[in-house]
């Protein structure tokens, strides 16, 4: 019984939020590069080099906000140099969003170890706070689930709405999704898919970072290595999860993270039951439900294929 | 003399050593309708494209309206008012008609797209010229000929005053094409200028005022579309007389493939078969007519080995077929020229040799304990580009690199080479030239006298007539009674393709 209650406290649904909060920015990310026609396997590596960039910007005295605007340049470039070897030449976006993340990674432990080659316990910032919204954080279960968080966690929920509006309701996300179904469409139109393709790849590289700086400024204070932890893979079947839409991603994002904080509290409760068994449960269960949600998904056409102009 | 909104000069345009165009001029005036007629890489579509923006040409200008437009830009020749609906559509299809229209027509960074005002705006577009179609239906679930009506309001929605449209009837039923002519008239009315691009001379004739003919990358003609006839054109374009083949009277023997009411079960795309009858006989060619998606092809599926049928039974050369496979119906001796010559009747990546014994490769003498003998298979290759006159560097040339009408000789040569007793033609000719045309009904003619029985599936009504002995028509997953050559007239078939007389008596 202890384990139904467990769904009930409000602690349990604040830390889902909590640990939904990088996933959203991240799958957003990736939702925009893959909606455009590009399949970024950088993710991993980009949200590595955020964590970091956002980190490193506070510890050397750097406001907190600049380091999410540093974290968000960072994976920019990383995105540039993705979308400049995936959409002008065209090359396998498995193979390059690979080399990005082991790139990124590498760079960023690289750095690290540069910047403080003396270090044994990783230093900590003085991250962001909780920011209780008034009246509201009041309201029993999701009150302090929703709106006594930090301000990057509302900063997630509100890109999740703007990217939706972006994609459906403006010209430009029409471009974007266009050069994702069928490119030449969008050249017959006189737009230039490279030009689409690459904005969306730098932006998407962007909300992936500023994920990774999640980690390292609001839900923890330091950066250690490994703290990534595959929760850019875990995005990448986020979005096949939500069809490509953002808000069934989002929903998917949430969904994940409140069983990853569940296991952790099962763990606790339940006993003679190896831990590593809970430890899975996430992971087995958003196969489970990748399968049922994304049989009848339908995925940009043109996702994964090079667009070359003229091309007989 | 109306004035000139188009002109195109000199054009010249090579990829590595072919030249695609040379040296071409193309005026053309308001309210006008030209016509740029030529076989399959004749350089139409390269012409065309190098206008378009989508191409560069290497020498030559063009100029819209009096202004000199900028090679290479899409854009700027959308901005002159030049709209084009490609011969392979543009569409996105998971997308809506509205969406796919307005793409690229707002400014890229406003906060809204103004969805209202573009959904009033294609209506009124589509009514005016008898486009039908709803802005709201995503494209995915039109019909080809809806699709193309979006292409023609995508161009007409950004103010297009010059249309070209590249092969648009090659996908069309003969009524569909007839309402894109009625279209066509009013925008002309409207003071919009076309280039129509075609190897149809009978559309060509019906809807240009003013003919261009390409051949080889060379403007090789040009006349006014009154002062010309058929055969003028048909030997401009292809640089000689073109004749075409005529049939001997028919001596049809016995039955070798039959169909006794058989049936299908229920089928994405096209009719299913409801107690069919019939049976090709040796030394005669049936021809199958009707309107696509009539249940032709689940006829074709189940000669083919691809279908079984749900009942009724289907007898080959006397004996009633059991587990029926594609590679059962070939050791049967039915040889099959499938509808779609790129998806199901080659693999574009692999070799002509690799793909003319791929009905065979199991067969000695071209594999021996399974291993393939791939001499052999090059000798058979390299035959049968010399005897079926196909032009082609070599048997290690990919297939995707030959033209439509050289890859349906070798298809039609990997198909007649083992002497079938039964073939299925499947849209043998279409989007071919009349060269290559009169060559594939030649062969078909050739095989039928040598005592094989031919089914012809063919949307070109003048095609089933030239070529049938007996003539069946679809409709709705059901045949008419057959007739002889002859026998029926033209009208009367269009009325049994309409559906007419087929299905009422039983």
């Amino acid at each position: 019984m202890e384990a139904l209650e467990i769904l009930f406290t409000a602690s349990f649904w604040v830390a889902a939020i909590r640990i939904a909060s990088p996933l959203i920015f991240a799958t957003m990310g990736e939702l925009i590069c893959e909606r455009a026609g590009v399949l970024n396997l950088g993710i991993e590596g980009i949200m590595t080099a955020g964590a970091f960039a956002g980190w490193f910007t506070v510890y050397s005295g750097g406001d907190l906000w600049t380091g999410v605007a540093v974290a968000a340049l960072a994976g920019a470039m990383f995105g540039a140099l993705h979308a400049t070897l995936t959409v002008p030449l065209g090359l396998s976006q498995h193979v390059v969003g690979i080399g990005i993340t082991l790139l990124a990674t590498s760079l960023t432990y690289f750095v690290y170890r540069l910047v403080l080659p003396e270090v044994t316990s990783p230093p900590r910032i003085e991250p962001f706070r909780p920011f209780a919204v008034p009246y509201l954080s009041d309201i029993p279960l999701i009150g302090p689930a929703l709106f006594n968080q930090t301000p990057l966690t509302y900063l997630a929920f509100i890109t999740v709405g703007l990217v939706a509006w972006v994609l459906y309701r403006t010209p430009l996300g029409l471009a974007v999704r266009a050069a994702g179904e069928n490119p030449a469409a969008v050249e017959a139109q006189g737009m230039s898919v490279t030009a689409i393709r690459m904005g969306a790849v730098m932006v998407g590289s962007a909300l992936m970072a500023v994920g990774g700086a999640f980690l390292t400024m609001s839900a923890f204070s330091s950066f250690f290595f490994e703290m990534v932890n595959g929760r850019g893979w875990v995005c990448i079947a986020l979005v096949v999860f939500g069809s490509w839409r953002p808000g069934k991603a989002l929903l998917g994002a949430i969904l994940f993270a409140a069983f990853d904080a569940y296991q952790i509290r099962l763990q606790q409760v339940a006993e003679g039951i190896p831990y590593q068994l809970f430890l899975m449960m996430p992971y087995v269960l958003s196969i489970l439900a990748l399968i049922v949600m994304s049989r009848r998904a339908s995925y940009p056409k043109a996702l994964m294929v090079p667009y070359q102009k003229g091309e007989r | 003399m109306p004035e000139t909104v188009l002109n195109l000069s000199s054009i010249t345009k090579r990829f590595g050593a072919l030249v695609a165009n040379d040296a071409i001029n193309l005026r053309l005036a308001k309210g006008e309708v030209v016509a740029l007629l030529g076989e399959n890489g004749a350089g139409k579509t390269t012409l065309m494209n190098i206008l378009f923006g989508h191409y560069v040409a290497d020498e030559g200008s063009i100029e819209a309206f009096g202004q000199p437009l900028p090679p290479g830009d899409p854009k700027a020749a959308l901005q002159a008012g030049i709209g084009m609906v490609h011969q392979h559509f543009t569409l996105a299809d998971n997308m809506s008609v509205l969406e796919n229209i307005v793409l690229g027509t707002q400014s890229k960074w406003s906060w809204r797209l103004d969805r209202a005002a573009a959904v009033a705006r294609i209506r009124k577009l589509s009514s005016d010229f008898g486009l039908a179609i709803d802005p709201l239906a995503p494209v995915s679930s039109l019909a080809v000929g809806e699709r193309q009506r979006v292409e023609i309001l995508k161009a007409l929605y950004r103010d297009a005053r010059i249309l070209i449209l590249d092969e648009p009837t090659a996908v069309l039923t003969p009524q569909e094409t007839e309402a894109l002519f009625a279209t066509l008239r009013k925008l002309v009315a409207e003071g919009l200028s076309i280039i129509f691009i075609s190897h149809k001379l009978n559309e060509v004739m019906a809807v240009s005022e003013r003919v261009l003919v390409l051949r080889g990358g060379w403007l090789v003609g040009e006349r006014r579309t009154a002062e010309t006839t058929r055969q003028e054109l048909a030997a401009l374009m292809v640089g000689q007389d073109v004749k075409m083949p005529e049939p001997r009277p028919a001596s049809p023997g016995e039955p070798l493939l039959v169909f006794e009411n058989v049936s299908t079960g229920q089928r994405s795309g096209g009719s299913r078969l409801q107690n069919l009858s019939f049976e090709l006989r040796a030394g005669a060619i049936t021809g199958l007519a009707g309107v696509s998606g009539n249940g032709q092809g689940a006829i074709a599926a189940l000669i083919a080995g691809v279908e079984r049928p749900a009942s009724g039974r289907i007898i080959v050369s006397g004996r009633e077929i059991g587990d029926w496979s594609p590679r059962a119906a070939l050791s049967a001796g039915i040889a099959r020229i499938p509808e779609d010559r790129h998806a199901v009747g080659s693999i574009a990546d692999m070799s002509v040799a690799e793909n003319v014994v791929a009905e065979r490769y199991r067969e000695k003498p071209f594999s021996r304990r399974g291993v393939m003998d791939w001499a052999k298979a090059h000798e058979f290759a390299s035959r049968l580009i010399a005897d079926y006159d196909v032009k082609c560097p070599s048997p290690d040339t990919r297939i995707r690199l030959l033209s439509g009408g050289n890859m349906q000789k070798l298809i039609l040569g990997r198909a007649l080479d083992p002497d079938p007793i039964v073939i299925l033609a499947n849209q043998p000719t279409r989007g071919l030239d009349v060269g290559a045309v009169a060559y594939v009904h030649g062969k078909l003619l050739e095989a039928r006298d040598r005592g094989a029985a031919v089914l012809l599936i063919s949307e070109d009504l003048d095609e089933v007539l030239a070529l049938s002995d007996t003539v069946i028509v679809a409709y709705q997953g059901q045949i008419s009674m057959p007739s002889k050559r002859g026998e029926r007239s033209v009208a009367e078939l269009g009325e049994l393709m309409a559906g007419h007389g087929i299905g009422e008596a039983a």
